[in-house]
């Protein structure tokens, strides 16, 4: 592969030279996008090289906004690593209702009580639970209570975002501020975080 | 004990969930997009071998809390390292 400045790889994919240019930067992001999903297929066999190609469409509709902070390429593997990200996410959770995600929470729980352990320390781990639970549907909105039980139900935010018709930054933010009330409930009942930790160490 | 409007919640779970509250704060935490558009920034600064904590903290503490990006991140380091850019 040719090397090259920022400016001639824009050049490059803007002009005359473009060809050339997309067949390096495709062997780059093939080569560099194996590597990122080395072991992490999960069950789903993705295709790095329609991976590429679309993210190439991205790159290629999107290099006015390249600020040129980082190397070119580096840009590039960005917006390459985040598309197949999100779409193996995506291809994955496809079957998946959010409500199922949510009600298949707590089957696989075992109740602390089950656990051989000492029986009031036990009560205490079952109480903060229930608590936690209790605030969950106190302090939180619907649309905050969803995203929260399916997120703790490991479904990913691009997931989630679809079914709730937005996307995985409003979502994170929607999170944040459910993370946020917890807190100030739990300082409210003067629960401190660490302490139930301690309590389940 | 918990006669709420929804599933329990696992001991596992409520762990995770506790540590992320634990390491909440009131303002500042920026979202998946923020991140997203500076963490080529954020790589280039840590491969020069500056401090990003000082520099760029808000990146860092996204990538500390969000499990998506995190992942997306390293991914990117690989993908880097593989094409002798990291």
């Amino acid at each position: 592969m040719r090397e090259r400045s920022n400016d001639q790889w824009l050049a490059d994919l803007r002009g005359p030279g473009k060809e050339a240019a997309l067949a390096d930067l495709r062997g780059l992001l093939v080569r560099g996008l194996r590597a990122a999903l080395h072991g992490r297929a999960g069950g789903v066999a993705p295709s790095v090289e329609d991976f590429v190609q679309e993210a190439l469409l991205r790159i290629l509709n999107n290099l006015d906004s390249f600020r040129g902070e980082s190397r070119f390429t580096v840009w590039a593997q960005k917006i390459c690593v985040r598309a197949a990200f999100a779409e193996m996410r995506r291809s994955r959770w496809r079957d998946v209702s959010l409500e199922e995600v949510i009600d298949r929470q707590g089957e696989g729980a075992v109740a602390p009580a089950d656990l051989v352990m000492d029986p009031a320390r036990a009560t205490a781990q079952e109480m903060f639970l229930a608590d936690f639970r209790r605030f969950i549907d106190e302090d939180l909105t619907e649309k905050q209570r969803l995203a929260l039980l399916a997120a703790l139900g490991g479904m990913p935010l691009e997931a989630i975002a679809e079914r709730m018709d937005t996307n995985r930054n409003a979502l994170y933010k929607l999170l944040y501020d459910a993370r946020k009330r917890l807190k100030r409930r739990m300082e409210a009942e003067k629960l401190s975080p660490e302490d139930v930790l301690g309590a389940f160490a | 004990m918990y006669q709420g409007k929804g599933p329990a919640i696992d001991e596992g779970i409520f762990i995770a969930v506790m540590r992320e509250i634990a390491e909440t704060r009131e303002r500042g935490e920026i979202g998946c997009e923020e991140c997203f558009e500076e963490v080529d920034r954020f790589i280039a600064m840590e491969l020069s071998g500056l401090d990003t904590a000082e520099a760029m903290p808000l990146v860092r503490e996204h990538l500390h809390m969000c499990g998506e990006c995190r992942e997306e991140f390293e991914a990117l380091l690989a993908a880097l390292r593989a094409t002798g850019e990291a």
